[in-house]
């Protein structure tokens, strides 16, 4: 094909154009932790001359109270949990998304969730990343075989060798998924009943808490589980610590999803389906999947080809099948539950 | 108009930009937060009334309510062992060391206010960690068969916190004493006082103005952070602060936060109420 030296002027000066009317100057993104990367964000900022301002938040309900009392047009752009799509569908939080100019055909059917991202066929959302909360332990120090059965963490035999991912969500559905309770089952009536089982994973405790304070104190040997850890956890310390492992156990795992939307009242939209775009692309779910905050499993199968053989092993890339099958999604709480959850979770920290 | 009249109009007027900057920075911020604590939270959405409905809850609901009790137990032990370590350093650089090398020893004393107060609350969960260079020390020497736990607990807390507050308090305290004339002391010599009753009865109540404003500050500092607790306490008891976050950066409660946030403000009213007497500050 001979493209002539006038045409491809052009097609620069075009681009270029493109790129200048898309350039607002800044966008604001409402973001969890791994979206802070500057590996992540950099080479979108480049390639739009666009400044990508972030704002990390933890929990839906946060994100959710952020955008209430923040004027609109203030964020642009948002992460939001795979369950909760349909929630900020509902508060008409989110803008349309241009589907065919998606990458969706090219991520894992599992992963598209349709049923989470889209309403009434127009699309809200796509996912990004997901992966597991469940069981990381050191395995020197452990009986693997213990981490296949979540009650052994109340057996007494790992009393202060537990740190607790400090976000209720997931770990009141372990705990639920431990006494057999589903997480699409989860009610008020069931939450009430693991009240003793939830205190009773505090007492064998030694800490609760964050992202960073999780990774360290496994990887210190503070402790040597992590209940609600996975491979965003011991992934990114792959190389240093081998000795870190994960397992789904036989009463299953959560899976967490999280999806990326632009936000309905959003004063620069097309900029924002970039990031959108960019972000769900190879390249970009490459980088967001090793993010130096957490890594994560990328929503589109072909990151595949960008990531590493050591990445991609870290990640567990084959065995994806068999965790989507045995995990399942977050609870969805209603306001009114999400809100029995949370002072559950605090009397149990005041425990 | 009188010459009074004039005198009173400019002694206004060279007042008013610090009751203007006052009004604007604390009375009024703290006038909404009042009213928002009178608000409530319906589903996820903040609706204004005028109920006391969170004030009850904090002094109703158990996990909150040790909330208030946690942070008072926490500043109280940290107040007062550093007042008990502070005061002897202190005394030592103002009396024992020579004043040409006391600006030196006081620079030495307040070094680690150099750092970031969050690298520091991490470099104590290193040393205080099972696999930190404390625990490890103390196994090395003997002392020690097994590391015992410290990090996640609430010694480990009063431990971060007092070493910080060791150095305020030897700041205020060195202030105070190095003001003291040593007649006192020898005056209460000749009157037949031991050393003992010397300090008990002359030296100590003098430095009580840089005591108790060390401590003010200590109290109003502690109950008040949210950092120590966060990184050394291991989430395991929650602090107002902590409690404060929670509110915020969890549930989206601004209400039953601006609540947590005046009730703690009360707090620290009434410990500057019951130190009022004795915060001179042109003392220390």
């Amino acid at each position: 094909m001979t493209i002539s030296k006038t045409s491809l002027v052009a097609t620069t000066a075009m681009l270029l154009s493109a790129t200048a009317v898309l350039a607002e100057g800044e966008l604001n993104a409402l973001v969890w932790c791994d979206h802070t990367d500057p590996a992540l964000l950099e080479p979108f900022e480049k390639a739009f001359d666009v400044k990508v301002n972030v704002k990390e938040y933890e929990g839906t309900a946060a994100g959710l109270a952020i955008l209430d009392q923040s004027r609109p047009g203030d964020w642009d752009v948002m992460v939001i949990d795979g369950v909760d799509v349909g929630r900020a569908v509902d508060q008409g939080l989110l803008a349309a998304l241009p589907a065919d100019e998606l990458a969706t055909a090219d991520f894992f059917p599992d992963l598209v969730m349709a049923e989470n991202n889209t309403r009434d066929g127009i699309t809200y959302a796509v996912t990004e990343k997901f992966g597991y909360n469940t069981i990381a332990y050191n395995k020197t120090k452990v009986d693997p075989a213990d981490m296949e059965d979540m009650s052994s963490l109340w057996s007494g035999k790992y009393d202060g060798r537990i740190a607790i991912y400090d976000y209720y969500l997931p770990l009141l559905g372990l705990i639920g998924l431990e006494q057999g309770v589903a997480t699409a089952d989860l009610d008020a009536t069931a939450l009430e009943a693991l009240r003793a089982r939830a205190y009773g994973l505090k007492a064998a405790s030694l800490q609760v808490s964050d992202v960073v304070a999780s990774q360290t104190a496994l990887a210190t040997g503070e402790v040597d589980i992590l209940i609600g850890g996975g491979e965003w956890v011991t992934a990114v310390l792959s190389a240093e610590s081998p000795e870190l492992d994960w397992t789904v156990p036989a009463e299953g795992a959560l899976r967490w999803s999280q999806s990326i939307a632009v936000l309905e009242d959003s004063g620069n939209k097309d900029m924002a389906v970039e990031f959108v775009k960019y972000i769900t692309s190879p390249e970009g779910q490459a980088r967001l999947a090793t993010s130096s905050c957490y890594w994560g499993m990328p929503a589109n199968s072909l990151a595949g080809g960008v990531l590493t053989d050591a990445e991609k092993a870290a990640l567990r890339w084959d065995q994806q099948g068999d965790y989507i099958a045995r995990t399942q999604l977050y609870p969805v709480p209603d306001a009114d539950l999400d809100l029995s959850m949370q002072d559950l979770w605090t009397d149990m920290l005041q425990q | 108009m009188s010459i009074e009249t004039t005198d009173k109009r400019r002694a206004f007027g060279f007042v008013a930009p610090a009751l203007l900057w006052t009004c604007a920075f604390f009375i009024l911020p703290f006038a909404a937060m009042i009213l928002l604590s009178l608000a409530h939270l319906e589903g996820r959405t903040v609706v204004q009334g005028y109920d006391f409905g969170n004030y009850i809850k904090i002094f109703t609901e158990p996990s909150l309510l040790k909330g208030i009790r946690v942070s008072l137990e926490i500043t109280l032990v940290v107040t007062v062992i550093s007042v008990v370590l502070a005061w002897p350093l202190a005394w030592i650089i103002a009396t024992r060391v020579p004043p040409r090398y006391q600006r030196l020893a006081i620079m030495l004393a307040v070094l680690p206010f150099w750092t970031s107060y969050v690298v520091r609350s991490y470099a104590w969960a290193l040393v205080l960690g099972q696999n930190g260079v404390l625990m490890q020390g103390l196994i090395g020497i003997g002392i020690l068969d097994a590391p015992i736990q410290i990090m996640a607990t609430r010694a480990a807390t009063v431990i971060g916190f007092v070493h910080f507050f060791v150095m305020l308090l030897t700041l205020t305290i060195y202030s105070n004493l190095i003001q003291l004339s040593p007649n006192y002391a020898r005056a209460a010599a000749d009157l037949g006082a031991n050393g003992w009753n010397t300090f008990r009865l002359v030296i100590l109540p003098l430095t009580l103005p840089g005591i108790m404003t060390g401590a003010f500050l200590t109290f109003v500092l502690c109950i008040g952070d949210y950092i120590t607790p966060q990184i050394l306490g291991g989430n395991n008891e929650l602090t107002m602060p902590q409690l404060i976050m929670l509110q915020l950066g969890r549930r989206g409660d601004f209400p039953m936060a601006s609540a947590l946030s005046v009730v703690l403000m009360a707090l620290v009213t009434v410990a500057y109420a019951l130190s009022a007497r004795w915060l001179k500050m042109e003392r220390v």
